[in-house]
């Protein structure tokens, strides 16, 4: 077999074969990232053990476990990395060594100490990771690990499984995505304000050329700008705005249309609503370029520097708007014709990145960073995705606690949200429970079911009131469900909050696509779960 | 915590929900030992795929009370499958799934029994697919889908009211994921839709426009697929392009290459050959962990009534933000896999082997070879040679009196159809009208819509 230049065949490097399928979502940069984390984990009961053999999979750097509890055979029902043989052992060693097993090239250690002890005895500890994913912690230790973690500038995602319910929960300053990959984005083809080589491209093209295959292999880019021309010399030099002139237009299009087999007019007919879009770009762009932290500094992150540099840009060459994104879809054309609008776009979309380079390497210079630190390939990734970037910020646990914001009693009113934020509060609501009573409302048989539930309503009333909410009620049957459940971690439900909670670890770890915002409440009832920002 | 006496059990967290009365709860649940130890015995579960969901799935049935599973899957583990299918190892690469699978949740999970069937699922009889409780489905085509639909909606019966049968009622569990998106869904046929009355939400694959291929490509897709379906068939006439042959693979990817160059056109690599040509979905493990949990967590619920049950599709999409949606999609009434039946009318007078003749011809069904059963009995089987033999005189016999001569009721008719010029074994519900022996049927109108 002849061997390739540039691409491997499926015969060499075995490791690139084994992460083909998700290489082909987050790349080769998503794949660096992941591969070069440390994460620590807190309990490793299912949940966490589940979120882990996620990462695992994917070839995460390295984990550490931190559980200082035995085996129990109770654990053989409900967790998939300990077995018959591990009773009595550590758990931290078991679930180590299965997930060990899942993949070679990741390095996995334990560490026997109980998570609770940990964070009050050597807060320290945590600064050396990427992330920290705390399962199963009770409030008050999730408080105090989000004060270390914040301090520390390690990211931080807690996850609870607690019967049929649940929560994941992400607790970072800020998260800055470039590459948030949405699943609809809007293409950049500028048809509402075509440039001077575009402008000077489409001139070169007769629409009235009389050849049919001719007439009907020209793109609809082309016959739109012309056609978007034409429109302006006989109104004003103005755009349709009105729904009259919109259609109007849009007949016009459909006017040169000389054959109904015509794709790409019939094409230019559907993308006619591309030519009176707004120009500019969204409103979470705006939002981005207003925010305080684009006031560059010497501590300021590449992520803000570059929003320095869009700011600029708009205001000068950009002429309001972001540098071009250089991609055009695929449309009915001749080769010719589509190749050469590609170089169009890709050529000023090359002019644009020279122009952000430049202004990134002098923001550099004045705020005294070293101009050079940032690649190339990362401001071009930064130009492309200019319209699509992603900032995200979460409140620290105990601020959502002390001082819940107005979402608060919208979703307490809100029909939609009543289970999910009935969830919430009684998540909250058995914490309290067990500093009282020390074990959780229905964990044991008994006998004292009845004073479970009553004690954990008012517990739950005191709360809704603590949180300014008082005269809401949550449905009693949550209050007799929560007891039933009685803090049990069940396989399905650890399962899927650790799926949740390993997947949003992968977007914050690659800062690809966005992370969730909020609180996810898991409502396994009906599995009308809600993510609540609080 | 307080240290309670108790004896510890291996179904500490899961007798929660087994045991204790609840509110939110389906009705027909009766907690207690008696549950959990019935779940345990009798209850069969199969698991249709032993790939990405599949895995999961097994994992998380065998951790939910369940002793009795069986899982299909007729592949053969390849490396691209270790990023997610977590029960596999490097060393496993080549041998069947369903039996690996198998054999290391046995491994771990004591107590519980698992067959593996290294097979097609087309080639099960459907009376297989009868043993089960629920069937659990972790696959990655709709036809596959469609396929296990229909043999689970064939044993729905319907009563002179038009409502289905409790007891006919075979409950599926459907997931499926593409990157961060994914589905799960309850299918009670006969309560909820099936998979063919919501046809319409799987979108159509992206197919090019012939002439695009062949005259004005624009992108690498175009190249590649103009060197798999185009060139492959003019130089290799007669022999078929096979996927999974690294020299055939090679081979187009060079001729994608070629056009690429000729046009102009950039973007060809290797990769993205292979994803074109294979239709290569991207796949992760957390996905798959997430859809097949919540379809575990519904088979548990059907079985056991402990909480309510889906209603009944969950739509997931983790990629930007995290978003669940759960749709009550109605039935079609009309549905004709899962509804009542296709409808024919018949004469009186029609022979049980002019209506096996007719099947072949009927639009909507292309039944050739047909065997014939109504109710516990059999009317005619082409195959064994013993059974054929003692059932032959029924050929003869009126369809109305071989029926009890009632006037409409359901038989079901096995037999091989032609779709998509591919022979596949299905077993269809009819509802047979008999039109009043007085009247004059006008032949025209004996076959039904």
């Amino acid at each position: 077999m002849k061997r390739l230049e540039q691409e491997p065949t499926m015969a060499e490097e075995p490791k690139k074969t084994k992460y083909d399928r998700q290489l082909r979502i987050w790349g080769e940069l998503g794949q660096t990232a992941l591969e070069t984390a440390s994460i620590c984990l807190l309990d490793c009961g299912p949940t966490g053990s589940e979120a882990l053999k996620n990462l695992v999979l994917g070839g995460i750097g390295s984990i550490t476990i931190v559980d200082g509890s035995k085996v129990q055979i109770g654990d053989l029902g409900n967790n998939f990395m300990v077995d018959a043989k591990s009773v009595g052992q550590s758990k931290a060693k078991c679930v180590c060594g299965f997930l060990q097993e899942l993949n070679d090239a990741v390095k996995a250690n334990f560490i026997e100490e109980n998570p609770d002890t940990l964070i009050l005895k050597d807060p320290s500890f945590f600064s050396q990771f990427t992330l920290v994913v705390a399962t199963q912690l009770v409030e008050d230790s999730m408080v105090k690990l989000d004060r270390i973690c914040r301090e520390a500038n390690v990211m931080l995602v807690f996850a609870r499984s607690y019967g049929l319910t649940g929560f994941v929960r992400i607790s970072v300053k800020e998260h800055t995505a470039i590459e948030s990959k949405p699943d609809h984005s809007l293409d950049d083809l500028r048809l509402n304000n075509p440039w001077p080589e575009l402008k000077r491209f489409v001139e070169t093209i007769d629409l009235n050329v009389v050849e049919p295959a001719a007439h009907k292999h020209i793109p609809y880019i082309v016959i739109l700008v012309k056609v978007a021309e034409e429109w302006a010399q006989t109104h004003n030099s103005n755009l349709p705005s009105t729904r009259e002139e919109k259609n109007e237009f849009k007949a016009l299009v459909k006017s040169k249309m000389l054959s109904p087999d015509e794709d790409n007019y019939r094409e230019a007919t559907e993308a006619a609503f591309k030519v009176f879009a707004p120009r500019g770009f969204s409103q979470d762009t705006q939002d981005i370029i207003n925010d305080s932290c684009a006031e560059v500094g010497p501590n300021s992150s590449d992520f803000w520097v570059m929003v320095a540099a869009l700011k600029e840009f708009i205001s000068n060459e950009g002429g309001g708007e972001v540098p071009l994104e250089g991609s055009i879809p695929d449309m009915t054309s001749s080769t010719e014709h589509y190749i050469n609008l590609q170089n169009i776009y890709y050529s000023k979309a090359e002019a644009d990145f020279l122009s952000m380079e430049q202004r990134v390497k002098n923001i550099l210079l004045r705020v005294g960073q070293d101009p050079s630190s940032i690649s190339k390939p990362t401001i071009k990734s930064f130009c492309k995705n200019a319209r699509k970037l992603k900032v995200c910020r979460y409140r620290m646990i105990e601020d959502e606690f002390r001082t819940p914001s107005v979402a608060l009693h919208k979703c307490l009113a809100d029909e939609e949200y009543r289970s999910a934020i009935g969830f919430y509060i009684l998540l909250r609501a058995v914490d309290r429970f067990a500093a009282t009573y020390q074990k959780f409302p229905g964990q044991f048989d008994d006998g004292l079911m009845d004073h479970d539930v009553a004690q954990l309503k008012t517990i739950a009333l005191s709360l809704l009131s603590e949180m300014g909410c008082d005269g809401y009620m949550l449905q009693d049957e949550l209050y007799n469900e929560m007891c039933r459940f009685g803090a049990a971690e069940l396989h399905v439900v650890a399962a899927f909050i650790g799926g949740i909670t390993s997947q949003e670890m992968i977007k914050l770890i690659t800062k690809q696509f966005v992370p969730m915002s909020g609180t996810y409440i898991f409502n396994g009832i009906d599995h009308k779960s809600q993510s609540l920002t609080l | 915590m307080a240290d309670h006496d108790v004896p510890q059990s291996k179904s500490r967290d899961l007798d929660k929900l087994l045991l204790r009365h609840g509110n939110l709860v389906d009705p027909g649940f009766f907690p207690g030992p008696q549950l959990r130890n019935d779940i345990r015995e009798f209850v069969k579960i199969l698991v249709v795929g032993a790939g990405g969901l599949g895995c999961e799935l097994l994992k998380d049935l065998a951790l939910s009370g369940f002793r009795n599973l069986d899982v299909i899957d007729m592949d053969r583990i390849e490396v691209t499958n270790l990023n997610r299918q977590f029960l596999f190892r490097l060393e496993d690469v080549g041998k069947p799934k369903a039996e690996v699978a198998a054999k290391r949740v046995m491994e771990r999970v004591s107590g519980v029994e698992i067959v593996p069937h290294f097979s097609r699922i087309e080639d099960k009889e459907v009376d297989f697919y009868n043993d089960f409780n629920i069937i659990a489905l972790g696959l990655d085509s709709m036809e596959a889908r469609k396929y296990i639909n229909g043999i689970a909606c064939g044993f729905l019966e319907y009563n002179e009211d038009d409502a289905p049968v409790r007891d006919t009622i075979k409950p599926m569990v459907d997931g499926g994921t593409e990157g961060f998106k994914g589905h799960a869904r309850v299918i009670m046929p006969g309560v909820t839709p099936c998979f063919e009355c919501t046809i319409w939400l799987f979108p159509p694959q992206v197919k090019f426009p012939l002439c695009t291929l062949a005259e004005t490509p624009r992108n690498a897709a175009h190249c590649i697929e103009y060197a798999h379906l185009i060139k492959w068939d003019e130089v290799h006439k007669g022999r078929s392009f096979d996927p999974d042959v690294p020299e055939h693979m090679k081979w187009v990817y060079d001729e994608a290459i070629r056009r690429a160059e000729l046009f102009g056109i950039p973007g060809v690599t290797y990769s993205l050959t292979q994803g074109v040509v294979k239709n290569i979905i991207p796949a992760i493990a957390s996905t798959n962990a997430i859809i097949s949990a919540a379809c575990a967590l519904e088979t548990l619920k059907i079985v056991s009534a402990c909480s309510k049950t889906l209603t009944n599709y969950l739509t997931y999409n983790g990629g930007e933000g995290l978003y669940t949606k759960v749709t009550d999609f109605p039935r079609l009434d009309d549905c004709l896999v899962c509804g009542p039946g296709i409808l024919i009318e018949l004469d009186t007078s029609i022979t049980l082997s002019k209506f096996i003749e007719m099947l072949e011809d009927h639009p909507k069904l292309l039944l050739s070879k047909a065997s014939v059963t109504y109710g516990e009995s059999n009317l005619y089987m082409q195959a064994p040679p013993v059974l054929e033999e003692m059932l032959r005189e029924n050929l003869s016999k009126p369809l109305y009196d071989l029926m009890g001569r009632v006037q409409k009721d359901t038989i079901h008719v096995t037999g091989t159809s032609l779709k998509d010029k591919e022979k596949q074994s299905i077993q269809t519900k009819l509802r047979v009208v008999f039109k009043g022996a007085d009247v004059v049927t006008d032949m025209d109108t004996a076959i039904g819509a």
